[in-house]
């Protein structure tokens, strides 16, 4: 579960020409993740040049499942060490999608003490502003 | 990708040949000097750099006219050049800085150490000055809000707008994922602060010297981030460090007992972010200082048996932990059980550590004081000086490209 102290803006993602695609498609409510596809390799960050076969022309963007498992996390408990804008405690987990990427992320309905690595989530989307969109994680079924 | 990391095998074919390595006993540190370490200096950050670079200075015996190189962070606040013409320095060469913050602690010596290997410049300071505690302060949250509202390094992007902020939250995802995978407990993790807080009760320049804490102490300490604990961070601190690098011929000639560069190493491998290494096959080990240590052992031709005293850049507790196991002091996976009690890192153990009170019960000056302290171990001044030190590793902060130096007496 994550809450916004009201008045204190989020930090915006860093959208530069290498992720444009990325955010788009956050924007639309989907996950796409870069691929390229002369090596079948999945790349996060994504970049202009895949660093396996240095290839610009073999990137493409995938559909992701956006299903995955927490792989760890940490949860902010004091305000020393907390950003501002979000109510405490609050949990930000690093899951390991399906196709083997890893994002970081807030919880949706999840109680930080509840977290545990190995948990079955699957990403969801949550506009923010008119222009800025972003995502989080729920439960799933495993 | 990181296959060698992976399959823990370090191929020395592709590597330049050591005996073509013109740092390797060619170089010395010569002179240390510092500030005093506080939590609030009442001063700014040029008036106590050059106040270290002239105890270096004094401490080599060299007059100031004979630096010739300067060396610095990158993300140092000061102007390098109102830093020279404080000081009085005539005859600068030779300039240079490093980036990735704690990671380049030992990447400035080693920089410094090609420049005079190569006959670039004689004398060469290297020095950091920050005024971390009552300045503006990178490690905590709020200080975000005001400088660093729009991600300025393009990876962080994916992490900031997730309230997902300071090193101590991003250390603390690979140090859960390491507790989880090897069954790491928190009273195995709080020897190591325990152990460098008994250290700076014999250090009377550490910040935390008269106030020793105990194992309960530790275990009762507030969270600060989960994992971490108020007594796994580093102490934030006002202060400078300076030295001075020559070559050993030189050295010779000064007034102070050489501590010889057996070894410099710098590693940048692959998905190397700044803290936030999540795209690594493996996330609950610290890659950079693997590769690290093992450039410097294949230079210097030694192993981890062979080393007296280490001081492992510890910006939090887990951060020097780990640093064990990669470093090849104790087993992968085993730095939990083998720090337990203490005795395996104190002095007259297996391999003391961070003899001063490290980053964590000393003073976080950016690793520069573990540097000093590895070379008063070379000297034979350290507070908590180990018998009879024949080599001196020092380590830079881990989560970033790292480095690392091995000294030796000459």
């Amino acid at each position: 579960m994550v809450e916004y102290v009201k008045g204190i803006p989020i930090m915006r993602p860093y959208i530069d020409q290498d992720n444009q695609a990325y955010w788009d498609a956050v924007k639309q409510h989907k996950l796409v993740l870069q691929h390229c596809h002369a090596c079948d390799l999945y790349l996060h960050p994504p970049r202009p040049m895949c660093p396996s076969c240095n290839a610009q022309d073999t990137l493409e963007w995938k559909p992701s499942s956006g299903k995955g498992q927490i792989y760890s996390f940490v949860n902010f408990t004091t305000d020393r060490m907390a950003y501002p804008a979000f109510k405490l405690p609050y949990a930000v987990v690093l899951v390991e999608l399906e196709e083997g990427v890893r994002l970081t992320g807030n919880t949706h309905q999840i109680h930080p003490d509840d977290i545990y690595v190995g948990m079955p989530v699957e990403i969801m989307f949550e506009d923010m502003d008119d222009d800025m969109t972003l995502y989080r994680f729920k439960k799933r079924d495993g | 990708m990181l296959d060698e990391y992976v399959s823990r095998k370090y191929r020395d074919d592709w590597r330049p040949p050591v005996d073509a390595n013109l740092i390797k006993n060619k170089v010395a540190i010569v002179g240390i000097g510092q500030t005093k370490f506080t939590r609030d200096s009442q001063r700014d950050e040029l008036e106590m750099a050059v106040e270290s670079i002239k105890a270096a200075v004094d401490d080599a015996g060299l007059k100031m006219e004979d630096i010739d190189g300067m060396e610095m962070f990158t993300i140092d606040r000061l102007a390098m050049p109102m830093v020279i013409s404080t000081l009085g320095m005539k005859n600068i060469r030779f300039t240079s800085e490093v980036s990735f913050g704690g990671g380049a602690a030992c990447a400035v010596t080693m920089h410094a150490a090609a420049a005079v290997a190569t006959g670039a410049t004689n004398y060469v300071v290297c020095f950091r000055s920050l005024n971390e505690a009552s300045g503006q302060r990178y490690g905590r949250g709020d200080s975000y809000a005001d400088y660093m509202l729009k991600a300025v390094t393009p990876h962080y992007g994916y992490h900031w707008p997730f309230g997902f902020v300071t090193p101590l939250a991003w250390a603390g995802v690979w140090g859960k994922r390491w507790m989880h995978e090897f069954g790491i407990t928190r009273e195995q993790i709080g020897w190591w602060p325990v152990v460098l807080r008994e250290n700076a009760q014999n250090n009377p320049n550490a910040i935390y010297h008269g106030r020793p804490i105990t194992h309960q102490d530790y275990m009762e300490s507030p969270m600060i981030v989960d994992p971490l604990k108020l007594h796994d961070c580093c102490v934030d601190t006002d202060g400078a460090c300076a030295y001075i690098v020559t070559t050993v011929e030189r050295a010779r000639d000064l007034q102070q007992t050489p501590a010889v560069i057996l070894a410099a190493a710098q590693s940048c491998p692959m998905e190397q972010e700044i803290q936030t290494i999540y795209s690594r096959p493996v996330i609950s080990g610290l890659v950079e200082t693997w590769y690290a240590g093992q450039e410097l052992y294949r230079i210097a031709e030694v192993g981890p048996d062979d080393i007296d005293v280490a001081q492992l850049y510890d910006p939090y507790s887990i951060g020097g932990i780990i640093q064990l196991e990669e470093l090849g002091f104790c087993e992968r996976g085993e730095s939990g059980r083998f720090i337990e009690g203490g005795d395996n890192i104190r002095v007259g153990g297996k391999i003391p550590v961070n003899t001063s009170g490290g980053l964590l019960s000393e003073a976080y000056i950016h690793g520069f004081n573990l540097v000093i302290e590895g070379v008063r171990q070379i000297r034979g001044t350290s507070t908590n000086q180990v018998d009879n030190v024949e080599l001196s590793m020092v380590t830079a902060g881990p989560g970033v490209p790292s480095s690392g130096i091995i000294l030796r007496k000459d």
